[in-house]
């Protein structure tokens, strides 16, 4: 194959674009893809500060890698989620990316700052230990965000992820879950700005690029994530694209233009239901907020334990 | 040729010269699953390995909490 810009020998082809790309092409190709749904988006503006929520994978060092060669002011913030050896491996990969760069990172060690880790939260719940990660995930992104004074948080979620999701709320109707499921939530009292720069560039090619970057990232899947419904989403996605390439694109893509529009008022009905936590003062929906309770059963689990 | 592929971590051994879209055949893995490298290469779906090629494959595929 021929890269579709210069001609010279192909080393990443790109089914559901009918593309393939030299190395020099496919970071600029990515680089568009980020810049224009940024731009597209309205997510970071001109003097405005970002944190980068690093996890030491692909797809977050990517967006980080991407924005600052943009020439964005973004810091990152690693969360130390305490899932042995891999959270070690996952920081140091975080930590060698940013002193190659340069960039500030901030580090959050859930076990220090607030008590507990993801292994002992999913003890506690008794429910898939992703529940409880993305929860912690959360809550504490947005806090540190607002600690630093970041206008603007921003997650690697690409394509795929963004196409899993999608999949299984239409599996469930989840409806209240799919007025949110956005590339920009605005910031309101108490939330910063969250966005999604790499909504168009599926896994494949947040991977390739890291590797054509020499950007060293960690390759190991989470042990905690094994056999997950989203992993078995995206398998029976990439089955579709492997028939039908666009296929992902398409039904997240429309999905943003299509349907979102409709459910505009859903979205702002959860909004006004937002208040306050009683404990940490953070946005909830309830009197004590999910994070809250989280810690408190976690705490619970951690003093019977001894 | 050697072929290395990840989680878990192993090393089977495939007959060239192979067209890369049918070595993930072969394999049962699926193109938008992973990227091959060939050396220290990338390389597309028609690109032939030849039997003395160091041939690795990489996962893209991540899960969990995003």
């Amino acid at each position: 194959m021929k890269c579709r810009r210069c001609a010279e020998p192909a080393v990443v082809d790109v089914r559901r674009h009918r593309a393939a790309f030299c190395p020099d092409c496919f970071v600029h190709h990515c680089r568009e893809q980020v810049r224009r749904t940024v731009d597209r988006h309205d997510m970071i503006a001109p003097g405005e500060s970002a944190l980068v929520a690093v996890s030491g994978g692909k797809d977050s060092l990517m967006v980080w890698d991407v924005l600052l060669d943009l020439g964005y002011a973004a810091e990152g913030v690693y969360l130390g989620l305490g899932i042995g050896g891999y959270s070690d491996a996952s920081r140091r990969k975080a930590e060698a990316y940013a002193a190659r760069r340069g960039a500030r990172l901030h580090v959050v060690d859930l076990p220090t700052e607030v008590g507990f880790d993801i292994p002992t939260a999913a003890a506690a719940v008794r429910r898939a230990p992703c529940g409880a990660c993305g929860l912690s995930k959360r809550h504490l992104l947005n806090r540190a965000a607002r600690e630093v004074g970041a206008d603007v948080l921003v997650t690697g979620h690409n394509l795929d992820d963004e196409a899993a999701v999608l999949f299984g709320n239409v599996l469930t109707w989840q409806v209240d879950y799919l007025s949110r499921q956005r590339p920009v939530l605005p910031a309101t009292d108490g939330f910063v700005r969250r966005v999604k720069p790499l909504i168009r560039l599926a896994e494949r090619e947040t991977a390739a690029y890291c590797v054509l970057r020499r950007i060293d990232y960690i390759l190991d899947e989470c042990p905690m994530a094994a056999g997950n419904r989203h992993l078995r989403y995206k398998d029976a996605l990439n089955e579709l694209e492997e028939h039908s390439p666009g296929a992902k694109a398409a039904f997240y893509l429309q999905f943003l233009d299509r349907m979102l529009p409709l459910l505009d008022g859903v979205a702002d009905d959860e909004r006004a239901m937002v208040a306050r936590c009683a404990r940490c003062g953070s946005p909830s929906t309830s009197e004590v907020c999910a994070f809250c309770r989280l810690q408190e059963r976690a705490a619970a689990l951690g003093t019977s334990a001894r | 040729m050697q072929v290395r592929l990840h989680n878990p971590t192993r090393t089977v051994e495939m007959a060239g010269p192979l067209p890369v879209h049918r070595l993930l055949v072969e394999l049962g893995l699926r193109r938008e699953a992973v990227l091959v490298v060939r050396g220290d290469s990338l390389v597309t779906a028609d690109t032939v390995l030849a039997d003395d090629d160091p041939v690795e494959i990489l996962p893209v595929i991540s899960g969990g909490a995003r």
